[in-house]
C-alpha cells in the first residue's frame, strides 16, 4: 500500500478545468494597464477591441468558423440560453413547436420549459441505454410548426458523444434550425461547423483550460436569432453589454492552445479514462459503467456504485483528496436523482450510487492507481452501514 | 466520519424503517429494550453524509433512555444535537426520528399484542 500520504487529486474537470498559465498570463494586462472598453474610440478602446478580435478568431479557427459568427457570453448556460430562446423567438412566425433530447443540460430544457410557458410546444427525443439519440426518433418528433431542434454534441455526464451529422443531415431534410450544446466537447475533441450541418452551436471556456465566466455561441451566417440582453449593439446587436475583455483573451488562448494540442490531450486523457473504466470495476464488484462504452468523452468515466449513495462517496473522497462528483439526488440542489441517469434506464436507487471522474491534463496514472487504492475501501464502509447491501447480502447467502 | 452504531441487532425488540431509494435516504432502526428503557440502538443507513450523521446522532441521543424519553426525540432535538443543518438537507433529520420512532412504535404493538419479545 502507497502509505498514509494523502495526495490531492482533481477529477472533478467536467465543472471546471484549472486555468493554463499562459492563458492566465494573456489575460493580465487586461487587468492592467488595457483597461478599455472596446466600445470607444480612443487608443484604449482600440487595444482592447484588438484584444478581443484575436480571441474571436481563434474561437473561430477552432471550431471552424467564420469570425462574425461568434458571439460571445458569460458561459455555457447563457450560449444555451440565447441559443433556444433566441432563434424559437426569431422564428415563431412560422412555427411554436420545439424539439430537444431528454438529457440535454438544464440550461437547454429549463430554457424550452420557458418557451412553453410562453406558448411555445416542446417535444423530448428519448435516448436509448447508453444515452445515444436516434436521428429516426427526432425526425418522428418534427412537425411542420417545427423551428428548432437541439441536441447535444456530447453529455458531459455520461460521455456519450451524438450522431450530431446524422441529426443535422435529418433536420436539413425538414428546413429545421439544429442548435448543438458543445459546451462538453468544443476544445476537447474535434469540432468543425462546415462539417457538422448544423445551425449553431455553443461552447464555454471553462472545460478547456480557460477562464470561467465566458462562453460563446456560434450561429451561421443568415440565421436569424432574437438577443436576451438588449441595450447597445455589442456582438452585432445580438447580446449587449461592455464585454469581459479579460476572459475573453483568455478564451480566446485556450481555444488556440486547445487546437495546437487536441491530439495529444485525446490521447493522454483516453489513457487514463480507460485505465478507470477497466480497474474499478474489477476492483469493486456491483459497479456499472453508465455511458457508450466507445464513443464517449476522452477524460469522462462514469459509473453507478450499488447500495450505497454519491454524496456520501463525495465526502470521504474529499476527505482523502480526491474530487470528483455524482449525478445522486443529495448531490443536486433539487434533490433529484440526474435526469440523465433515470432517462438512460437506471433505477432510482442505482442512480443514486453515481459517481462521475472527468480527467484533466493534470491528471497522471499515479492518480489512477490513488483512486484504486482508497475508494474500495470507501465503498465497503458504506456497504456495511448500507439496508440495502446487507438485504442483498442475506439474499445472495440464502438467509442468515 | 466515525458514526456509532451502525449494523444490525439479531431478534430486535423492534424495528423501524423509512424512506426509499427513490428520494436517495434510508433508515432502518434496530432497537433492544430493557426494563423500558433502549438498552441497545443499531442503525443502517443508504444515503448521504448529513443522513448518516442523522442517524448516528439519532442512535446516541436514543440509547439508555426510556422509551417516553425517547419517543420524544423530534427532528427539530436531532438537529440541534447536530447544531444545524443546511435547509435543503433538514428532511434527513425528519427521516432519522421517524425511524427511531417508528422502530419504538414497533416494539409497543408488538409488546401490545400479548408476549412481548426479551
Amino acid at each position: 500500500m502507497e502509505g498514509k500520504t494523502i495526495r490531492k487529486v482533481y477529477i472533478d474537470n467536467a465543472a471546471t478545468t484549472p486555468i493554463l498559465p499562459d492563458v492566465r498570463e494573456v489575460m493580465v494586462p487586461y487587468l492592467g494597464e488595457s483597461f478599455g472598453n472596446p466600445s470607444c474610440l480612443h487608443d484604449w478602446g482600440d487595444i482592447a477591441r484588438e484584444g478581443m478580435g484575436v480571441a474571436r478568431d481563434q474561437i473561430a479557427q477552432l471550431i471552424g468558423a467564420d469570425a462574425k459568427e461568434i458571439i460571445f457570453t458569460s458561459s455555457g448556460t447563457e450560449s444555451n440560453n440565447l441559443a433556444i430562446k433566441g432563434l424559437a423567438m426569431a422564428q415563431q412566425s412560422k412555427g411554436k413547436h420545439v424539439v430537444v433530447s431528454e438529457i440535454e443540460h438544464f440550461s437547454v430544457l429549463h430554457s424550452a420549459r420557458t418557451l412553453e410557458k410562453l406558448g411555445f410546444e416542446l417535444s423530448l427525443v428519448p435516448v436509448d441505454k447508453y444515452g445515444v439519440v436516434d436521428p429516426e426518433d427526432v425526425r418522428r418528433n418534427i412537425r411542420k410548426d417545427t423551428v428548432l431542434v437541439s441536441v447535444m454534441y456530447a453529455n458531459g455526464e455520461v460521455g456519450t458523444i451524438e450522431p450530431i451529422k446524422e441529426i443535422a443531415k435529418v433536420t436539413k431534410e425538414r428546413g429545421v434550425i439544429f442548435h448543438t450544446d458543445a459546451v462538453a466537447s468544443a476544445g476537447i475533441i474535434p469540432v468543425d461547423v462546415k462539417e457538422l450541418g448544423a445551425d449553431a452551436l455553443s461552447l464555454a471556456g471553462n472545460q478547456f483550460y480557460g477562464p470561467k465566466g465566458v462562453g460563446a455561441l456560434w450561429v451561421r451566417r443568415g440565421v436569424r436569432i432574437m438577443p436576451l440582453l438588449d441595450g447597445g449593439i455589442q456582438e452585432g446587436g445580438r447580446r449587449a453589454g461592455t464585454e469581459n475583455i479579460p476572459a475573453i483573451v483568455g478564451l480566446g488562448k485556450a481555444a488556440e492552445s486547445a487546437a495546437a494540442n487536441m491530439t495529444a490531450r485525446i490521447e493522454h486523457l483516453t489513457h487514463l479514462r480507460d485505465r478507470l473504466l477497466t480497474e474499478l470495476p474489477a476492483k469493486i464488484d456491483h459497479v456499472v459503467v453508465t455511458g457508450h462504452p466507445r464513443n464517449r468523452l476522452p477524460g469522462n468515466a462514469s459509473f453507478c456504485v450499488e447500495f450505497i449513495e454519491g454524496e456520501a462517496m463525495l465526502m470521504l473522497l474529499n476527505s482523502q483528496g480526491v474530487a470528483v462528483t455524482s449525478g445522486s439526488a443529495c448531490t443536486s440542489r433539487a434533490l433529484k436523482a440526474s435526469h440523465v441517469l433515470i432517462a438512460i434506464g437506471i433505477q432510482h436507487a442505482l442512480a443514486q450510487g453515481s459517481l462521475l471522474f472527468s480527467f484533466g491534463m493534470e491528471n497522471t496514472s499515479e492518480d489512477i492507481d490513488y483512486v484504486l487504492e482508497v475508494l474500495p475501501p470507501i465503498v465497503n464502509r458504506l456497504r456495511q452501514m448500507s439496508p440495502l447491501y446487507s438485504k442483498f447480502a442475506k439474499a445472495s447467502k440464502g438467509g442468515k | 466520519m466515525h458514526p456509532r452504531n451502525v449494523g444490525e441487532i439479531e431478534n430486535p425488540d423492534g424495528i423501524g424503517e423509512v424512506g426509499n431509494p427513490v428520494c436517495g435516504d434510508m433508515m432502518t432502526f434496530y432497537i433492544k429494550v430493557k426494563d423500558n428503557r433502549l438498552d441497545d440502538v443499531k442503525f443502517q443507513t443508504f444515503g448521504c453524509g448529513a443522513a448518516i450523521a442523522v442517524s448516528s446522532i439519532a442512535s446516541e441521543m436514543a440509547r439508555g433512555k426510556t422509551l417516553e424519553e425517547a419517543k420524544k426525540i423530534t427532528s427539530r432535538s436531532v438537529a440541534a444535537e447536530l447544531e444545524g443543518l443546511p435547509t435543503n438537507k433538514l428532511h434527513c433529520s425528519n427521516l432519522g426520528a421517524q425511524a427511531l420512532n417508528k422502530a419504538i412504535q414497533d416494539y409497543l404493538n408488538k409488546k401490545k399484542k400479548g408476549g412481548g419479545k426479551k
